[in-house]
């Protein structure tokens, strides 16, 4: 076993521990056998699966998640690759009319038990309909398990327990964090679906981040830490289901709350997360909540203007002295 | 068909032609809530198709679908159930008129997004021919989707992975209320677009349950038999408007009038006579088709509304709706 495993052979690694496990998860997406995905995060599938169980597709998105919606329906685990988060947009229809309706509206009578693996997010100069953060899209729509790993050994755990998911689960794969690395991962490794980790512990304010949210709020703790300020971080791992519970817990801790998301403002997963706080934890708190979110403008090319807009270590840090003086 | 196959048939044809106008009779009523699309005068494509097929085959309809839920073994009472809001629906009440389902006989749902089903159609094929089986899927939809972009998407991957998967138009010559000619670049919009992806492309009379069953079973054989997908247009003509809306007031009358001299009922019928079945035979199926309807109705009118918390179940595979810790 290597020393260290990248997030993006995580994912690969990820999906194919499952898939030695079980005969019926299959994989399908554009570029992902032979050429082992845009991204490398399916690579070297194909050669050890065979096209049996790795299927390029064509630029067809509504066919490819259609396909696995069908497949899941008939006692297949399949695993849909949509290149880019932003062309969720072309299959819309299944995300958010087909498959997390199907069960509900036939009272129960089938499961879709699929991944839709995605790579989301900015921070690599892609412009704006190659960098979006589009896990709030997907946050919307009751009936989708939500997952947004930040680390290799969750990317493989988390695979895991969405594979074996008899839900439909939204994958969000950070480009940002592909290159990053981590500690080898056990066999049999499963991360639970909707269990937020705090990952660094604090006493002064709570940080609550998603996937390449949480390196961005760890700098920023680092920081705060020679002002004298802890900050415990919360990686929430999942929006749906969202572990509200751990958040309060560590609100207990902290009276203090700031969300760091890298979707707009408008619309972003925070304003959910905060208003549950509002309605169960405003005794926990001693300040007014901040969200640093992304600017509510589409995603600009050049690094100067993307970095304008995506959260940043220091946006963090301004947001959390701003909370000094309560 | 065999003379005891077509009376089945025509039985079956008569359970539906009753339904759609009990569905009708009892929206009038107030019964029926939302809207409904009924397939009055579409029943010999779904019924034929049926007859065509094996019960392990799957089928996916579209909004205008009781007649599959019927032809895949749903009864009038829990279709009729489902559209007025009873606990015994089909789909508990939560599903209505255009998402009809009975997945215990492969019947996999009636969808309600135009095109929508057409690729889960080609999931279903792929699934089981992964699985080692020799199952086929069957996509029925109207002429309207022909247009949309889910159609063609899923043609071409039937046809690039050589799926046993057959699609079925059932062309009944109106996108809502707009002549499909009228929208449509080539003449016959299902069939005419089969060459474009190298799968056969057809046209049957889809009132005559006979044609529609033979020619069915001819492509699902080709599928089977691991030949690839296939196109089918099947002709005909709605009795009732698009949905309960519509009056289908945009349709001349003589086109109307012509359409329903040919009828897919009298069509079974003429076809039951002439191989030599009594007409007293012929009646009494009628006979069974309005007393089973007629007690169907009265059955989901004495059937139980859903418990309110119903509304919070399904919604995840353990049954409950949790979203948060």
């Amino acid at each position: 076993m290597a020393d260290v495993i990248s997030y993006r052979e995580a994912v690969a690694e990820g999906i194919a521990r499952e898939m030695r496990r079980d005969p019926n998860v299959v994989c399908l997406g554009e570029d992902i056998g032979e050429a082992g995905g845009v991204f490398k995060t399916t690579a070297g599938l194909l050669k050890e699966f065979g096209p049996e169980r790795v299927w390029d597709t064509p630029i067809s998105e509504q066919a490819i998640v259609g396909a696995a919606m069908g497949a899941a329906m008939t006692g297949m685990r399949p695993v849909a690759e949509i290149m880019f988060s932003d062309f969720l947009a072309c299959c819309w229809d299944y995300l958010a009319n087909e498959i997390p309706k199907v069960r509900y509206m036939t009272g129960g009578q089938v499961t879709v038990p699929l991944v839709v693996r995605t790579a989301n997010g900015g921070g690599l100069g892609f412009g704006a309909q190659h960098s979006q953060a589009t896990e709030n899209w997907a946050f919307t729509v009751p009936g989708l398990k939500i997952a947004a790993p930040a680390t290799p050994a969750d990317v493989i755990g988390m695979m895991a327990a969405a594979i074996r998911s008899d839900d439909p689960v939204v994958f969000f794969e950070h480009k940002g964090l592909l290159a990053a690395k981590g500690a080898p991962v056990p066999p049999d490794h499963v991360v639970e679906l909707g269990r937020a980790a705090v990952v660094r512990e604090g006493v002064d304010v709570t940080l609550v981040a998603l996937a390449s949210m949480v390196p961005v709020a760890l700098k920023a703790a680092e920081l705060l830490s020679g002002e004298g300020v802890e900050a415990e971080v919360v990686d929430l791992r999942c929006l749906v289901p969202l572990d509200v519970s751990t958040v309060l817990a560590s609100l207990g801790r902290t009276s203090r709350l700031v969300t760091v998301e890298e979707n707009p403002y408008q619309g972003g997963w925070g304003a959910t997360l905060v208003s549950v706080v509002a309605d169960e934890g405003f005794g926990l708190l001693d300040a007014p909540v901040r969200r640093v979110a992304g600017e509510c403008v589409p995603l600009p090319f050049a690094d100067a203007l993307e970095e304008r807009v995506i959260p940043t270590v220091e946006k963090v840090v301004a947001a959390v002295r701003g909370l000094a003086a309560y | 068909m065999e003379p005891a196959e077509l009376l089945a048939a025509y039985e079956q044809m008569a359970v539906i032609r009753r339904t759609e106008k009990a569905a009708h009779d009892l929206f009038l009523q107030g019964l029926v809530k939302g809207t409904t699309h009924l397939a009055a005068g579409h029943e010999a494509i779904a019924v034929g198709a049926s007859a065509a097929l094996r019960p392990d085959d799957y089928v996916f309809a579209t909004y205008r679908g009781h007649h599959h839920a019927m032809a895949r073994g749903a009864t009038p009472e829990e279709c009729l159930a489902e559209l007025m809001s009873r606990a015994t629906g089909l789909c508990k009440a939560k599903g209505g008129s255009m998402h009809l389902t009975k997945a215990s006989t492969g019947m996999l749902g009636s969808y309600a997004i135009v095109g929508a089903h057409l690729p889960m159609a080609v999931g279903a094929a792929w699934s089981a021919r992964l699985r080692g089986t020799d199952r086929i899927a069957v996509a029925f939809f109207g002429d309207g989707a022909t247009n949309i972009g889910a159609f063609h998407e899923a043609l071409n991957l039937a046809a690039v992975w050589k799926l046993p998967v057959l699609f079925v138009c059932e062309n009944n010559l109106y996108m809502e209320y707009t002549p499909i000619a009228d929208v449509t670049a080539v003449a016959r919009p299902a069939a005419d677009r089969a060459p474009a992806y190298g799968i056969p492309g057809e046209v049957v009379d889809g009132n005559d349950v006979v044609a529609v069953q033979e020619t069915v079973a001819r492509l699902a054989a080709r599928a089977r038999a691991g030949d690839g997908p296939a196109l089918l247009e099947a002709r005909t003509y709605r009795h009732f408007g698009h949905s309960r809306a519509d009056p289908a007031t945009y349709r001349p009358a003589e086109e109307v009038e012509r359409w329903l001299k040919h009828d897919p009922l009298d069509l079974a019928r003429g076809r039951l006579i002439e191989s030599g079945v009594p007409e007293a035979v012929v009646h009494e199926a009628d006979e069974r088709a309005t007393t089973a309807v007629q007690k169907a109705v009265e059955a989901a009118k004495a059937a139980p509304a859903p418990d309110p918390d119903e509304a919070l179940t399904d919604v995840w595979a353990d049954g409950g709706a949790a979203w948060r810790t």
